[in-house]
């Protein structure tokens, strides 16, 4: 599902922020990818939604070779990759329900069939009767919720999360991860970071650790220690 | 399914620009009343061009050559005259006005002065039969004049020939304001079609700030290029429409206005009233360029702005 073959990247001057990564990852696993800030995590992301380049390397996402892409193709990689950020990056000014149906919008999709769908994602990650709040009434976990509603809105087979949990307490941390849980147990392929010990040991899945801009560890059934 | 994805894309794109429009008014004035400064300046020098040539042809049409006859030529020499004048290229026309009609046309002009009607009206008709030449073009009469002055010719004049050459100064006159007012439009339009351009761009380029995040967040969930900046571009579009309407109705109003009180005062010989006829005559016409004017300047310089501002290159 996804594949990472050696992959560099360089900044002007500076030394390899990511130096030759090279990840497997299966249809309908369960990632996580933990390090410290500035370890490249964010980096690798770019690269994933085609915001950076890398220097050198190949990227297959999904069955989609990155070197051939052009331009005119980026916004459909992005559209087959549900994305969710640390700071939600929802539109304010619009309601919870406008902002996934917004997703959809930009896809093209008929106004009859985005109010069939949305309504059934709001409920998946559990905001049904908060339709017509804004993004403003509601607390940071049911905020992340709707991101995550706006990613896999339009079914994706991936699904990435940068540091979802953040910006959180632990008790709607939890709400986010069992939200990610529930949508990778439907198929999804979810590629997760953060740096929450408690939700990388309580998960017992696969974990890869990044750690100046390598990858230093990928086990199974990882743990993750602060040090 | 993909051509209907992309009209369902269409669609949402005019929506949005419709909106943000709405969103954007207060920053879309300045932009609008520039624009509409530019069209009615654009407006104003195709009206003034038109007034002016239409003048020029009317005077052009008004200046002829007379030359009258002594009572003494003969029918034959007349027609000889006849074929030689209408043999010289730079005549258009000329009519023979005979002195029976040279005393009917005396009497109609004078039918309310009974003195000047008696001291003509005697047996003896005092009036010379001429030729009336019309030249093809006034500045051209050299040739004419030539033949007119060789002294077989001259012998059978009975008066010097006229020429209407104060007309003649007036319409260099004209002619030379007209080449000034052509110039003198064209170069304002070019400035001001660069500072509403600029005006817009500015304006479009405040807007992508202002939206910022949002645009940001479009481009992450893989909105295309034409779905984020054509709504820039419907916004400024209905700029043009808005300020080529606005325009119409000001120039409408001042060409009411001043056809109705410049008709009766002395302009010269500009005609006022024409401007008007010639504005109401092609008003729809009219308002169809200035339309397609505001639109190619509103959509050229937001295009300009989203493609500088609203960049989709993956940084390498």
């Amino acid at each position: 599902m996804i594949l990472l073959d050696r992959v560099t990247k360089t900044y002007n001057r500076r030394g390899p922020v990511l130096e030759r990564i090279s990840l497997h990852v299966e249809p309908k696993e369960f990632v996580i990818i933990v390090g410290h800030s500035g370890a490249g995590k964010s980096t690798l992301f770019k690269l994933l939604t085609r915001e950076e380049k890398p220097t050198s390397g190949k990227i297959i996402v999904g069955g989609m070779d990155y070197d051939k892409l052009n331009d005119k193709d980026i916004p459909l990689l992005r559209r087959k990759i549900g994305v969710v950020f640390q700071d939600f990056k929802l539109l304010l000014n619009k309601t919870v329900d406008e902002n996934v149906a917004f997703a959809l919008e930009i896809a093209g999709l008929p106004n009859s069939e985005i109010k069939h769908t949305v309504p059934k994602v709001l409920d998946i990650v559990g905001l049904k009767g908060k339709e017509k709040h804004y993004p403003l009434e509601l607390s940071g976990g049911e905020r992340q919720r709707v991101a995550i509603a706006r990613a896999i809105v339009r079914q994706p087979k991936i699904l990435i999360a940068d540091e979802p949990t953040g910006n959180l307490d632990p008790k709607h941390a939890w709400d986010v991860i069992k939200v990610l849980e529930k949508i990778n147990r439907f198929g999804t392929t979810v590629l997760l970071t953060t740096h929450n010990q408690d939700i990388v040991n309580t998960l017992k899945r696969r974990v890869v650790t990044i750690k100046d801009g390598r990858i230093v560890s990928d086990r199974a059934v990882g743990h993750y220690k602060t040090a | 399914m993909k051509a209907s994805r992309k009209f369902i894309a269409t669609k949402r794109v005019f929506k949005n620009g419709i909106i943000n429009f709405g969103r954007n008014i207060w920053l879309a004035i300045a932009a609008i009343a520039m624009m509409t400064i530019t069209l009615t300046i654009l407006l104003f020098a195709v009206v003034a061009n038109a007034t002016f040539s239409h003048t020029i042809t009317d005077i052009t049409s008004r200046i002829d050559v007379s030359v009258y006859l002594k009572d003494e030529v003969t029918p034959k020499q007349r027609d000889e005259l006849i074929s030689q004048l209408k043999q010289i290229d730079s005549v258009k026309s000329l009519t023979y006005i005979s002195k029976e009609q040279a005393l009917k046309d005396y009497q109609q002009q004078n039918i309310n002065n009974a003195d000047l009607l008696t001291a003509i009206s005697a047996t003896e008709n005092p009036l010379p039969a001429s030729i009336n030449i019309k030249p093809d073009d006034p500045n051209q009469l050299s040739s004419i004049k030539e033949f007119l002055d060789k002294p077989e010719i001259q012998a059978l004049q009975s008066d010097p020939t006229s020429y209407s050459g104060d007309r003649k100064a007036a319409i260099d006159k004209i002619t030379k304001a007209t080449h000034f007012f052509q110039q003198a439009g064209v170069v304002g339009i070019i400035v001001f079609t660069l500072i509403s351009m600029l005006i817009i761009f500015n304006t479009i380029r405040m807007a992508i700030f202002n939206r910022r995040d949002e645009l940001t967040i479009m481009r992450l969930l893989g909105a295309t290029t034409w779905y984020i900046r054509g709504p820039f571009v419907v916004e400024t579009v209905l700029y043009g429409i808005v300020a080529a309407a606005i325009s119409l109705s000001i120039c409408a109003a001042l060409f009411a206005v001043a056809s109705s009180t410049l008709q009766a005062s002395s302009l010269g010989l500009l005609d006022i009233g024409y401007s008007n006829t010639y504005f109401s005559e092609r008003l729809w016409w009219i308002l169809t360029i200035q339309i397609g004017i505001g639109i190619i300047i509103g959509a050229a310089s937001s295009t300009i702005a989203t493609r500088r501002y609203l960049k989709f290159k993956t940084s390498k």
